[in-house]
């Protein structure tokens, strides 16, 4: 049995709770998340993503319901909140608009000071945090307001990843950068998984970026869970997706086209490989062209 | 919750107050400002309080909004009447303990002062309300272009106040996401001592600096492409125009005025 | 067709903390765009694609070489506000450039600046959010808008201008899926519809596919600049700068390579699945 680090019970938030105006933003959410997997959160604006993620670190009391670390309600003991913060570790969207001390070094060593660590642990947290995401020695030294945006975007993940969290939680990690930046933060989180084996969990517009790193796909809609399963598993109900205003790859867009036009294809496919099996295999089924 | 700030808000309708010459309403404020400060007994405040109330009526703006505006300043009225009631002498004694003594003046007094407070704040809420907050500034831009001849900057200032409210709701989003962020590497707000707060605030100052200026960088370039070039020959799209109804208030609030120096000088002063 | 805007062997730097220009943003930069084009200006972040925008009204002028608007040179500051009418700029944050707190009075600033009537000022703002998309929005606060309605308002601020031609710095850099479409979408329609000439600025490939020409950006300097088509075939010499090409492309390419008589240079997913039709069906 693979063992649950972060689990739901019935988790609703409601906003303005209480007035006429109250809306539910998450409603009923029941969650086990295992160690060492990576979990893809998926889900239009609007539909409780963020929310929800704002749970796991406390940043938000539920309405309803319960979340539990390692088994314990983070909201039994109040004076707890803290250190429920130092074990999950969640990195907002845009986060390079956190940074505020004039070194990097000084500014990813704010959540380890925060923590009482020793002067020689927090040294070596930078320097192992800031390696995970890939930038040199060199930049300790250097001011983050003088970084760009992409390199500003991994001091402050590297800010979060020096807590050493059980949980890393990445809200919207990609947003705004180009195509190297986000190949670049993508990479790096598979990276710090891998290394770490700790719990990742990824917040993202994007289904191509969470399909290709994901173990598992965790979709929101309208303030519910949808679905929540392996990657194979979530893409199976890929006409579903589409209805509930998601992008899905633009790979499987064409699938889904194939299908309906009436041609005999799966639709579970979203890598450049797999859609090339799969179109040879068509393609030599109608027995034309393909050698 | 720093959400719960209302002032510069506007409630949205289109009732008799919203529609009015904002202008007008600036005066009508001012004038009314004015009027209650000349009560002197409780039949011109109750006056006042009558044409309160009816304005906000008018203004179909809901009473839980004044509540709203109303509570940050209970602590001032709260002082205000503990200070009446304790310090005022004359009429009847009701209580009499050692040095502390109550009259039927310190009560009075302390219901009119709290009382004056009020229809103060809900009137000039009232104000910003019912009124855009562009037509706010705007309304203000003309009547104090007098001003302008004398080398005052009315337009830049005008300017300012438009782009400080549309930045208002935008900058306390902000504020909430960097406290977020901070919460989430640990930052502690809510304990420590004066000195340690006031430490704990510098990781959200900062980067909040940085943003503003950011952004106030990045809409001086957007307010340059769309030929922003100072107040000289620029036209407005809306119109200021006085209508019926602006006389009509205008008449109601002179009446007012009228009526409050006929029951001062014919119902003597409280105060 | 004649240029609307024509760089003339531009080059650009900002000034160090001496006042001396050294590291230059762009370099010799020629470029000519006609009007009523729909241009896309491709390339990675800090390849120095949105100084080319600020170069097009005057926001910077160049440190040598020429800037021509319909004809003016951008750095005779008498025509700064002719060129600036010619040109509206919309730029990446939605935030930074709205100024109003109500939808129409925003789209009205642009007019009011250039000191047009009132009721012509009322006639330009309502026409140009029903062209948007977002007229039923227009006594919104701008705050309460999604990323993409902010941005259809900034464009409905600049060609509330009426201006020739709308350069836009990465419009969707900062919006969700939906967003993106709805601006893309839009910024589509007044090019064929009205004939707007646009300069789309941007690091999607996706969004680049479907201009009329590709101008692909590294370092300063053009590295490519012709239609998506031929600019998307030469997927090497992107990736080489960091840049791809679009999914069905990728496809395209190599179910060729398989041996399938299939065309290689399918510019999106639509195109790519009408083409395994045409196989299928034949």
């Amino acid at each position: 049995m693979d063992s649950v680090v972060l689990e739901t019970k019935e988790l609703s938030f409601l906003y303005s709770k209480g007035t006429s105006s109250e809306v539910a933003a998450i409603n009923n959410i029941n969650i086990k998340i295992n160690k060492g997997e990576l979990v893809g959160i998926i889900g239009h604006t609007g539909s409780g993503k963020s929310t929800l993620v704002e749970h796991f670190n406390a940043i938000l009391k539920p309405t309803g319901g319960s979340v539990f670390l390692d088994g314990n309600d983070i909201w039994q003991d109040k004076k707890n909140i803290r250190s429920v913060r130092f074990k999950v570790g969640v990195c907002f969207q845009y986060p390079e608009y956190q940074l505020f001390e004039d070194t990097v070094e000084k500014d990813v060593a704010f959540g380890p000071k925060n923590m009482g660590l020793s002067k020689n642990e927090i040294d070596l947290r930078v320097r192992e945090a800031v390696e995970y995401v890939g930038l040199d020695k060199s930049y300790l030294e250097k001011s983050p307001f003088d970084l760009s945006g992409g390199e500003k975007r991994r001091v402050a993940i590297a800010g979060v990843m020096a807590m050493k969290p059980e949980v890393l939680v990445l809200d919207e990690p990609c947003a705004g950068l180009d195509p190297i930046g986000r190949k670049t933060v993508l990479d790096l989180i598979v990276s710090y998984k891998e290394k770490t084996n700790s719990t990742v969990i990824v917040v993202s517009h994007s289904m191509e970026d969470i399909a290709k790193i994901a173990t598992k796909i965790l979709v929101m809609n309208e303030s519910r869970l949808a679905y929540y399963d392996t990657v194979r598993n979530v893409f199976s109900h890929v006409s579903e997706l589409v209805s509930m205003g998601l992008d899905v790859p633009q790979i499987t867009q064409l699938f889904l086209k194939l299908k309906n036009a009436g041609y005999d294809v799966r639709t579970d496919i979203y890598t450049a490989d797999e859609a090339e099996k799969e179109l040879l295999k068509l393609l030599k089924r109608r027995g034309n062209n393909a050698q | 919750m720093l959400s719960d700030i209302t002032i510069g808000q506007y409630y949205k309708g289109d009732s008799f107050v919203h529609r009015l010459d904002a202008r007008m309403k600036i005066i009508l404020t001012i004038l009314f400002i004015v009027i209650i400060f000349l009560c002197k007994n409780f039949l011109s405040l109750s006056l006042m309080l009558l044409l309160t109330v009816i304005s906000v009526l008018l203004s179909k703006v809901p009473f839980k909004m004044f509540f709203k505006s109303i509570k940050p300043i209970l602590p001032i009225i709260l002082f205000t009447v503990i200070l009446n009631i304790f310090y005022i002498d004359g009429g009847t004694t009701l209580v009499s303990f050692r040095i502390i003594t109550i009259t039927t003046k310190g009560i009075f007094t302390a219901i009119f002062m709290a009382v004056r407070i009020i229809c103060l704040i809900m009137c000039s809420s009232l104000l910003t309300y019912a009124t855009v907050p562009t037509a706010l500034t705007d309304a203000i831009e003309r009547l104090l272009s007098p001003l302008g001849l004398l080398h005052i900057p009315v337009h830049s200032l005008a300017m300012m106040m438009t782009l400080a409210l549309r930045f208002i709701p935008t900058l306390i989003e902000e504020i909430e996401r960097i406290m977020n962020a901070q919460k989430a590497r640990g930052a502690d707000f809510e304990s420590g001592k004066f000195m340690d707060r006031v430490k704990a605030m510098i990781p959200i100052l900062i980067p909040l600096f940085v943003s503003a200026f950011r952004r106030a960088y990045e809409l001086s370039f957007a307010m340059t492409c769309r030929c922003y070039h100072g107040g000289e020959g620029r036209t407005r799209m809306k119109q200021m125009k006085l209508h019926s109804g602006d006389f009509v208030s205008l008449g109601v609030f002179a009446v007012s005025l009228a009526g409050v120096i006929v029951l001062n000088h014919y119902f003597g002063s409280l105060i | 067709m004649s240029a609307f805007i024509e760089f003339r062997g531009v080059t650009f730097g900002y000034p160090n903390e001496e006042g001396v220009v050294s590291n230059n943003v762009i370099e010799n930069f020629d470029l000519k765009i006609e009007k009523g084009s729909f241009v896309a200006v491709l390339g990675h972040n800090g390849c120095g694609k949105s100084t080319v925008a600020k170069l097009c009204n005057a926001i910077e002028v160049p440190v040598s070489g020429k800037v021509l608007v319909d004809g003016f040179d951008t750095a005779d500051e008498e025509k700064t506000l002719d060129i600036r009418k010619k040109v509206g700029v919309v730029f990446q944050n939605p935030d930074n450039q709205i100024v109003a707190t109500i939808v129409e009075d925003d789209v009205a600033f642009g007019p009011e600046n250039l000191g047009i009537e009132p009721k012509e000022i009322r006639r330009r703002v309502d026409e140009a959010l029903k062209n948007v998309g977002m007229y039923d929005f227009r006594f919104f606060e701008p705050h309460k808008l999604s990323g993409g309605q902010k941005q259809r308002v900034a464009i409905a601020g600049i060609i509330a201008m009426k201006p020739d031609c709308i350069v836009l710095d990465e419009p969707t850099a900062m919006l969700d899926p939906r967003g993106r479409r709805e601006v893309m979408s839009t910024v589509k329609k007044l090019n064929k519809e009205f004939g707007i000439t646009v300069v789309f600025i941007t690091h999607y490939m996706d969004e680049a596919a479907k201009a009329d020409r590709v101008v692909v950006m590294d370092k300063g300097r053009i590295v490519l600049d012709s239609s998506p088509r031929e600019v998307f075939s030469q997927a090497d010499k992107l990736r080489k700068i960091g840049l791809d090409v679009p999914p069905a492309t990728h496809l395209s390419k190599i179910l060729s390579k398989d041996g399938v008589k299939i065309p290689d240079n399918a510019l999106d997913m639509d195109e790519l699945f009408e083409n395994i039709r045409a196989i299928l069906e034949a």
